[in-house]
């Protein structure tokens, strides 16, 4: 029990701060936007990949933190701009530059992984600046603040004009264009903040766990919608702001629920296997509860 | 009519679907339309004749054939994209849920409206002035939705969600509006208080507008003109003075003369009584 309380819950904590990121990434895309965006494996990676190698180069680790930042825009940028310029269903866009990022990250590398062990990251300078020594209580500082950051650059920008056209492009697209607001570029800016937000995240998790890994993307998107699912259940957010907020605790309960589960002997490999069956029910619950009153559904689209 | 006068011109317009398929059809066949400011045109035309591919030709859904010109004030806009016509152009669809969107609150659907066809920044989308703006807006309304700023629209019944899409069109006074049988899908009492208040919007605003409407009653009793479409074709167009004292059946033998075809839709002739 207070092995719990000392470790496992600061610890989710921590991974819920993080992968927050990776879940707002993913909230944006699929729930604001309506762009189901499958970049995200990749982008991951990609920020992991960049941020690492540059490091190892001698990069200053916060540049190297803001390059992954960066690299994790370009990402967006190219699976919105296949999908708006050349027409091809978002769903492909993504899975296309998801494989093309594949071959990027280990040209990147130069191999299968990178590792941090013997280099300084944004943790360490953090503890050397402000004279903390405990892993956990950097980690949380450096998570903490980055989440700061992060929530309220976007709680403003959503309501911004710019922002609540990009808001409005995933409620109602032919609306929008009536008002005048070119939607390929809501699109393209949304996907783009989207998957510059889950490269962010990789960034951070690689410098926490010491390494960049080719495969340490796998899985992250339906991790996404996990959170993002959970959170939505939990809190019935409401405005900007709390679907913020509850899409990161989300992700803090899908990260405690894991890490408890694996305390309790769950195979690690499992992980991704149960977390496709949560947000399979997840998903399905709202149709079979349906189907049971008798309603009429559409078949689900194929795109 | 003069050529400074008019706000929209529609010089050869055709528009083919399906072109080079059996399935061929020419929607719109070489229109020409003079339409002056502060117009209020009604126009009836049974299926398929072509209204609601002239609205999306002049909204810019999709752009003409070859030669065919659409000129607002002046300006020939038939190859700007939809986006860039919201500028000139402001529309009510058939559908509220076209018009409005449901996850998005009142007063952020009333911010979007407002910068129709302006450059989006970064200022706040909203703020106290655009508020007080909102609620004059809304008052008229007399559905009390002023008071309902922060209610999703998703909430709302069909028939305030088309009022405020009507609202919400004309916020920003677009040079030209387009409703496309915007009453079509509310019941008759909620579709008349729709119809009055976009006599009131219509003649406050001195907004030029075009309406498509199923039904024969309505074309007569709103606008100042009144065309009857057939096969792509303009058949009938006439004045306030003409159309003053016609009745519905004065207006289905009209047809019938202009276009040389017994008038057989059932669907207009019920909307009509």
């Amino acid at each position: 029990m207070l092995d719990v309380l000392n470790y496992v819950l600061p610890f989710s904590l921590y991974e819920g701060l993080v992968f927050g990121f990776v879940a707002i990434g993913v909230y944006l895309t699929f729930r604001v936007l309506g762009f189901p965006d499958l970049t995200v494996d990749g982008s991951f990676t990609l920020g992991a990949a960049v941020t690492a190698v540059l490091i190892v180069k001698g990069v200053n680790p916060f540049l190297a933190t803001l390059a992954a930042l960066g690299a994790g825009l370009c990402a967006g940028l190219a699976t919105s701009l296949l999908n708006t310029k050349l027409r091809i269903p978002a769903l492909l866009a993504g899975i296309l530059v998801m494989v093309a990022l594949y071959s990027i990250n280990l040209r990147i590398m130069g191999g299968a992984n990178v590792s941090l062990l013997r280099e300084v990251t944004i943790f360490d300078q953090v503890s050397e600046l402000l004279g903390v020594g405990a892993r956990i209580v950097r980690s949380l500082i450096v998570a903490g603040v980055l989440a700061v950051i992060v929530f309220f650059i976007l709680n403003w920008f959503l309501r911004t004009e710019i922002g609540l056209a990009l808001r409005a492009t995933g409620d109602n697209e032919q609306m929008v264009r009536g008002f005048g607001v070119n939607t390929d570029m809501t699109t393209i800016l949304g996907v783009s903040i989207a998957n510059g937000l889950v490269a962010l995240g990789g960034a951070v998790v690689a410098q926490g766990q010491g390494f960049a890994d080719v495969g340490m993307g796998i899985g992250m998107i339906v991790m996404g919608l996990a959170s993002v699912i959970i959170g939505e259940a939990l809190f019935r957010p409401k405005g900007v702001a709390r679907l913020l907020l509850a899409v990161l605790g989300g992700t803090f309960i899908y990260r405690l629920l894991i890490s408890v589960a694996l305390r309790l002997g769950m195979a690690p490999g499992d992980l991704k296997l149960i977390t496709a069956i949560l947000v399979i029910i997840a998903l399905a619950v709202p149709y079979l509860q349906k189907k049971v009153q008798r309603e009429w559904l559409p078949p689900a689209p194929r795109w | 009519m003069s050529e400074n006068k008019s706000l929209l011109k529609l010089r050869q317009i055709t528009k083919v679907f399906s072109r080079g398929t059996i399935d061929e059809i020419t929607a719109l066949n070489s229109i020409n339309l003079d339409v002056d400011a502060e117009d209020y045109i009604a126009i009836i035309g049974s299926n398929g004749a072509g209204k609601t591919t002239l609205l999306n030709i002049i909204a810019g859904v999709y752009p003409p054939e070859n030669g065919g010109q659409i000129i607002v004030n002046g300006r020939e806009i038939s190859r700007l994209s939809e986006y860039r016509r919201a500028h000139y152009v402001g529309r009510v669809y058939q559908d509220p849920h076209v018009g409005t969107a449901a996850k998005m609150t009142i007063e952020e659907n009333m911010a979007m409206a407002l910068l129709r066809g302006q450059p989006r920044g970064l200022r706040a989308a909203s703020n106290k002035q655009r508020r007080e703006l909102f609620c004059a807006a809304l008052t008229p309304l007399g559905l009390g939705l002023e008071n309902r700023l922060s209610t999703l629209v998703g909430t709302l019944s069909g028939g305030q969600r088309q009022a405020l899409a009507l609202v919400m069109t004309t916020l920003s006074k677009p040079a030209l509006l387009l409703l496309d049988e915007h009453v079509a899908t509310l019941d008759p009492r909620t579709a008349q208080i729709v119809l009055e208040l976009t006599e009131m919007l219509v003649k406050r605003e001195k907004m030029t507008t075009i309406m498509v409407t199923h039904n024969m009653e309505v074309a007569l009793r709103h606008g100042n003109r009144l065309i009857m479409m057939h096969k792509g074709r303009i058949v009938v167009d006439m004045n306030q003075e003409h159309k003053a004292n016609l009745t519905v059946n004065d207006l289905v033998v009209a047809f019938e003369r202009a276009s040389g075809e017994e008038f057989a839709d059932d669907n207009i002739l019920l909307h009509s009584d």
